[in-house]
């Protein structure tokens, strides 16, 4: 017997920020409409623009840091190693003497790439197996949750510390490790929407004309659970955030001299007691970035389930 | 409800069978040459062959995986590649820190979700409610080592209230708390997000249940409903959660035990797979799961007391 474990991101959470304003269109309306209502909706939710305004900054720092960051990230000066933050170190300078302004700024680069990419190939391919498996269920779809059973076993970081240590510790590693960990969990969220959307009409009826399999799964199904993969997708995102930085911080991830905020905060444990500067602002900016995610998720959730 | 036990015991024990397989594979394609990594570069070859014969990794793999397994229940875990100790009582003296970390966060914080999620789902959609959800919600994304490392800046290093390092503490319960709370915050938050997320999602589908229509119609006081009825259904799905968490504990306190220096389990199983000590890992590997599995067993018996429909449905 299996007791289901409820996924707690999967409970209705309260509308937290002013609600957004309903989405009321009719019943016949062209997808486009639909998009266009669903983004005016996100437009007029709080808790969606916030953590957006705050994502955004953190991209375009990704793309754009070398032409605002005031020193090189990774320049040493030995003379002027563990300041205080001054008007010529904005946030201090680290136990090599290199600017921790300029490396928090920088830093965002590596898990801004390493968590997007691990999602993406999790979502390419915990879509694909969750139609398959759901749409055409039977011994596949039983191994797959079994397969999910097991995994839920191990915490994610244990699995991917295991496998780290197995494979050596690269970046690339580490975003296969975290996509082959979604992979199933994201089929399983896929599936479950397939499985409701498969018993449909329009579903039916295109059977009944005679289409192909997939056909009938990439052009009827897949454009009408693209909400609950967009959710799926943002709060899988917020994991490997959470997950890449944890790896660094244990030092199975990304290695020196990047300035990758875990990576930071693992380094400048050591001069926690001289400079707290070292930790702290590599900290905070994780912290601005995972929960800024998070109400992007948060306000996606709601606008999509509305 | 003994066919269920029966059942739910077997399926456990597969798993945990299915479990050890993982294990040893995983420890074994670990990079490496044993004999030669124990002996050093100046052995020679013949006398690193004859050190893998003794201690068994030459042979064939079905072989080497039934020594382990019958040797790890007889209780002989082996030593330490890295430590050259005995794995067992370590890893138990280990376990034995790790639980007295996760079991204060634990206690502390349980009541406290549990109180603040049914108090949220009473005051649905009002400020309460939307206050507790933000702040749980947000602090579940944050990694407990950012939420550590800004603890110890604050309470330790500016305020100098707590070390920066934990040791396992005395019995004395003042150095119980200057020990544990710090590193023990971090894991009490997430738990907070998780375990109050539950009670409040159980509290809402409780009061919007018949039987408490019911109970409100016949005329029951809105504190009676609560308590006999509402409170008693709410915390069966809280009882699933806790026990998973106790899972997502293990994971965490392999950061925590790092960031804080703290001699647990979690330390163990990272220094003993980035050290690729096969005997320790492997031992901790499958204590982790035997853990993980028993608490998922015993909260699936605990939901089947509490909840007849669940045992009478077989």
């Amino acid at each position: 017997m299996q007791i289901e474990t409820p996924d707690p991101a999967m409970i209705p959470l309260p509308v937290v920020a002013t609600a957004a304003p309903g989405i009321n269109l009719p019943p016949r309306a062209s997808r486009r409409q639909r998009a266009r209502a669903v983004f005016i909706a996100l437009l007029h939710s709080k808790t969606f623009m916030a953590g957006a305004i705050i994502m955004l900054f953190w991209i375009l720092d990704a793309i754009f840091w070398p032409l605002i960051v005031p020193h090189d990230p990774n320049a040493q000066d030995l003379l002027s190693t563990l300041q205080r933050p001054s008007g010529a170190h904005l946030f201090g300078t680290d136990d090599l003497g290199r600017d921790v302004f300029s490396r928090v700024l920088a830093g965002a680069r590596s898990v801004l790439t390493i968590a997007p990419a691990a999602t993406a190939l999790g979502l390419l391919g915990g879509i694909t197996i969750g139609l398959v498996t759901g749409y055409y269920r039977g011994l596949v779809d039983d191994v797959l949750m079994r397969i999910v059973d097991a995994l839920l076993a191990f915490p994610l970081v244990i699995i991917a510390l295991l496998v780290l240590a197995v494979l050596g510790h690269s970046t690339l590693n580490v975003v296969l490790v975290i996509a082959v960990v979604f992979t199933p969990l994201i089929a399983r969220t896929v599936r479950a929407a397939v499985l409701s959307e498969r018993e449909r009409e329009y579903v039916a009826s295109a059977r009944l004309l005679g289409e192909p399999g997939i056909v009938v799964m990439v052009r009827e199904i897949l454009p009408n659970i693209v909400g609950a993969i967009v959710v799926e997708a943002t709060v899988r995102l917020g994991y490997a955030i959470f997950t890449a930085a944890t790896l660094s911080f244990l030092g199975l991830g990304i290695q020196q001299p990047s300035p990758d905020w875990g990576l930071s905060i693992s380094l400048g444990r050591g001069f926690l007691q001289v400079a707290s500067w070292m930790v702290l602002f590599p900290a905070l900016a994780l912290a601005t970035l995972v929960v800024s995610l998070n109400f992007v998720a948060d306000g996606l959730r709601e606008v999509l389930s509305s | 409800m003994r066919q269920f036990l029966l059942k739910r015991l077997g399926l456990t024990l597969i798993t945990l069978v299915l479990i050890s397989f993982a294990v040893f594979l995983v420890a074994q394609i670990l990079p490496g040459d044993v004999g030669r990594a124990m002996l050093g570069p100046y052995a020679s070859a013949t006398q690193v062959s004859r050190f893998d014969h003794q201690l068994g990794v030459d042979r064939p793999l079905p072989v080497q995986y039934w020594t382990w397994i019958t040797n790890f229940m007889r209780g002989n875990w082996g030593q330490s590649y890295l430590l050259s100790t005995p794995v067992r009582p370590l890893v138990f003296q280990r376990l034995l820190n790790s639980l007295a970390l996760g079991a204060f966060a634990l206690l502390l914080i349980l009541p406290v979700s549990i109180g603040l999620g049914v108090v949220a789902a009473l005051d649905q959609g009002k400020f309460g409610d939307r206050l507790i959800s933000i702040v749980g919600l947000s602090l579940i994304a944050l990694p407990e080592f950012v939420i550590g490392i800004l603890l110890l800046v604050v309470f330790s290093i500016q305020l100098g209230w707590f070390p920066v390092a934990s040791t396992v503490p005395s019995a004395n319960p003042v150095d119980i708390v200057r020990q544990l709370l710090l590193p023990s915050i971090p894991l009490m938050l997430v738990l907070f997000g998780y375990i109050s997320r539950m009670a409040r999602a159980g509290t809402i589908v409780s009061l919007n249940s018949n039987y408490t229509r019911t109970a409100i119609l016949k005329g029951l006081p809105r504190r009676v409903v609560i308590r006999r009825h509402v409170l008693r259904n709410s915390l069966l799905p809280t009882i699933t959660v806790v026990s998973v968490q106790i899972g997502y504990l293990v994971g965490a306190l392999v950061v925590i035990e790092t960031l804080f220096n703290y001699p647990g389990m979690g330390k163990l199983v990272l220094d003993s797979a980035v050290g690729h000590d096969i005997p320790m890992l492997e031992a901790t590997m499958l204590m982790v799961a035997i853990i993980y599995m028993v608490s998922n067993l015993v909260a699936d018996v605990l939901l089947a007391i509490l909840n007849p429909r669940i045992r009478l449905a077989e």
